[in-house]
């Protein structure tokens, strides 16, 4: 190699079109380009927006946030009167869609997983009904089944006859009413033991985890969970049980007190959490069949029951597919909650980018407000689930 | 005893097989009852299809109504009143389209499965041919549907049901393909000035649901025009419906360009081909066949969600549906109505998933490992 290769020289080309065939010289000239199409595109909207916005005569800023709102929101977690602001309608907005989301997750995750790993089971019939309910929701569209669900709702009956389950769950083609837990003043103590013993099992489940890694003991497997159920069961029967249930009561023409829950969020609520299920369901079903038939055969081989081999070697693997997906559902899911505003859920489209647009007109403002929001639920969960994701990662040598 | 009958060493004829390891018997000891687990799940599925089936099919089939002028036609029966969609079918198929130019939406939707089959069955006859008039489809297609040039003209506005849906939907295939590809290229960019661009884009369509689109679309989009240039209701929901799902699409594709071995590039670049000619017969080819099934899943994600178009009043198949149910005659139909077009919407997509599973097997060309 040395020596043997003399080094060619070539002339490098002159001339403003040899420079422009040059990658480098394209590259940034390419760049420029871009840039400046794009800040063109930004002068022209904003221009245009301008120009319209003192056509039509609509003020802009950020001061209609401290205006009275003027209209009534069918629920809300936190008070709302229609002489509140529409900044307080943002906050009931917010919340509203936090809480479906926060509802549906969970629910949904279960659901998805219970119905993966049955469309998993050697079953034939199982795996067939599993099937026909992924293939069935799964393509039809999300807004519809909503509607549907919406729809079955109302056959329920009405006011006056609801359905009962005891004296504390009343369902009605409106509603449905569960008991609300009144706290006193001792739930501080028991919301203060039950972090920590949380705190404590985690510190004791990690010094466990460590000797039996020095050691090869096993240690005594029902101390953990036990910190965690009795510590707070010891708090709360010191306090002597500081809550109370309200009971919704039926009155004339509707229900009082207890938590009620208004026909349009089971209806949301229902069609998110089958519809995402059905989705985890699939995610849930590729990631454990995305373990190679090898594993299962050298877990089996080794001696390991069928249900060591799915909880020590196959869903270890399985769940670093899983994660990542799953995790765009949940975000899906928590972007599809805006479909409440087409059967009048008062989330924060319906609330806000609806009808606090529709009476202050001020729709950049209102829907960028609105898009912050969703952008930072969405980067908020999916910062999580990357920290999750990180801590379930296989770690190479 | 019965007499026993003596072979010669290898002449006695094969038995039949037990019982318990071949046949239907074994089968479904295999399949239903290979542990108490098993069993259980299968006595708790069978009771749970002998309480559902019945009524169903009695809902769906034998009680059920399919002809009639108005919601009197069913107060006797106790299944499924069909018969507003069957006096109310042109609605939920042409919209308010007159019904006497319904032809020309026959004419297109012919027009459309032509186009389309040079694309799904790359072997068929006539390809060449097919694909100049899947070129020139769009176009014609338009003419159809909207009109002029002697033709009658239909205003946008009364087209709607599933012609809107298919257009809304095919459309935004058509668009939202080309554009995610280049913005998967520009995110993959080594320009960090196109990176940065597209990749803003994508998170931030990415971060926001359709409907915010769709709002900004039917709220601001004139805002940020000149003054006295408008877009009709359905080019913006074209716009925001197409936007929207290129994104998904560039991530989908930015997958497929992930798998490709660098020295892929290499090669290409060694060769001295340039950037677009690398992408074009080298790169791209490789990195979308991989993505098939996820390209497939975007359409028929993008083709569910032109169902909320709807926000900004344009009358799809669903918001046709909802009109329905809200009519007078039929009022508290709702059920059969969204029953009827949920079960249109599942036929495309379904077959979309469908096709897409035959291409990918057809297309993995012996790679796939037997399982």
């Amino acid at each position: 190699m040395s020596g043997a290769s003399k080094p060619i020289a070539v002339e490098a080309p002159k001339g403003l079109a040899a420079r422009l065939r040059d990658p480098r010289v394209r590259g940034v000239l390419f760049q420029i380009l871009a840039a400046a199409a794009f800040a063109a595109l930004i002068w022209f909207v904003a221009n245009n927006a301008v120009a319209n916005l003192q056509a039509l005569g609509v003020s802009t800023g950020f001061d209609f946030l401290n205006q009275p709102a003027g209209f009534d929101i069918s629920f809300s977690l936190i008070p709302f009167e229609p002489t509140d602001t529409h900044l307080r309608v943002f906050w009931v907005g917010m919340l509203n869609t936090i809480f479906v989301a926060a509802l549906g997750i969970p629910a949904a995750l279960i659901l998805g997983l219970t119905m993966g790993i049955l469309r998993l089971s050697p079953n034939w019939l199982v795996t067939r009904l599993v099937g026909t309910y992924v293939e069935m929701v799964r393509n039809v569209p999300l807004l519809l089944q909503i509607f549907f669900w919406q729809a079955v709702i109302w056959t329920l009956p009405p006011v006056r006859n609801s359905i009962a389950f005891g004296d504390a769950i009343f369902l009605n083609k409106r509603a449905l009413y569960l008991p609300k837990p009144l706290f006193e003043s001792g739930m501080w103590f028991v919301i203060v033991a039950a972090a920590a013993a949380l705190v404590l099992a985690i510190i004791l489940s990690k010094r466990q985890r460590a000797q039996r890694d020095a050691t090869g003991a096993v240690p005594n497997r029902w101390v953990v969970p036990g910190i965690i159920i009795l510590i707070p069961a010891a708090a709360i029967l010191l306090t002597g049980v500081p809550w109370s249930w309200e009971l919704p009561e039926a009155g004339r023409f509707n229900f009082s007190g207890g938590i009620q829950i208004p026909d349009t969020l089971v209806a949301l609520w229902l069609g998110l959490v089958v519809y995402t299920g059905a989705f985890i369901a699939e995610i849930v079903r590729a990631g454990i069949q995305s373990v190679s038939k090898g594993q299962q055969e050298a877990a089996l081989a080794i001696g390991l029951t069928p249900r060591q081999t799915m909880n020590l070697i196959i869903l270890p693997q399985a769940v670093r597919v899983i994660i990542p997906p799953t995790t765009s559902q949940f975000l899906n899911l928590t972007k599809n909650s805006s479909l409440a505003v087409f059967i009048g859920y008062p989330d924060i489209v319906a609330v806000f980018a609806g009808t606090s647009l529709n009476q202050t007109g001020q729709a950049i403002e209102i829907i960028g407000l609105s898009m912050a929001f969703y952008l930072v639920v969405s980067l908020t969960i999916s910062f999580f689930m990357n920290w999750y994701n990180r801590a379930t990662a296989l770690v190479e040598r | 005893m019965s007499e026993t009958q003596n072979y010669a060493p290898g002449q006695h004829p094969d038995l039949a097989p037990p019982v318990m390891a071949v046949g239907p018997v074994a089968w479904v000891r295999r399949n239903l009852f290979s542990n108490w687990i098993n069993t259980a799940l299968t006595i708790l599925s069978a009771a749970l299809l002998f309480w559902m089936i019945p009524p169903l099919l009695s809902w769906f089939v034998l009680d059920a109504v399919f002809t009639g002028e108005n919601r009197q036609a069913c107060a006797e029966a106790s299944g499924a009143c069909w018969a507003v969609v069957t006096s109310r079918w042109e609605q939920l198929f042409y919209g308010l389209y007159p019904s006497t130019e319904t032809w020309r939406i026959n004419i297109a939707f012919v027009g459309l499965l032509l186009a389309v089959t040079p694309w799904l069955a790359p072997q068929i006859a006539f390809r060449r041919q097919l694909v100049w008039f899947s070129l020139a489809y769009p176009f014609l297609a338009f003419w159809l549907l909207a009109g002029g040039v002697g033709l009658p003209t239909v205003h946008t506005g009364q087209w709607g049901g599933f012609t809107l849906t298919l257009v809304v939907g095919v459309t935004g295939i058509v668009a939202s393909l080309p554009i995610g590809i280049l913005l998967a290229l520009g995110r993959r960019s080594s320009l960090p000035v196109i990176s940065m661009l597209c990749t803003g884009f994508i998170e931030i369509v990415r971060g926001v649901p359709l409907i915010m689109f769709l709002f900004m679309a039917s709220n601001m989009l004139n805002l940020f025009l000149p003054q006295g240039v408008q877009f009709d209701l359905l080019m913006r929901a074209l716009i925001a419906v197409t936007l929207f799902s290129s994104a998904y699409m560039a991530e989908v594709v930015r997958g497929g360009l992930q798998a490709i071995p660098k020295g892929q590039f290499e090669a290409a670049q060694a060769m001295g081909l340039t950037y677009w000619q690398s992408m074009r017969f080298i790169i791209l080819p490789q990195a979308l066949r991989t993505v098939i099934p996820g390209i497939v899943n975007s359409f028929i994600a993008l083709f569910k969600d032109t169902s909320l178009v709807a926000i900004i009043g344009l009358f799809d198949l669903l918001n046709m549906a909802k009109a329905i149910v809200t009519d007078a005659d039929w009022q508290g139909l709702s059920i059969e109505v969204y029953v009827f077009a949920g079960i249109v919407y599942w036929i495309v997509c379904f077959s979309m998933s469908r096709y897409s599973l035959w291409l990918e097997s057809s297309l993995s060309g012996g790679h796939k490992e037997a399982n």
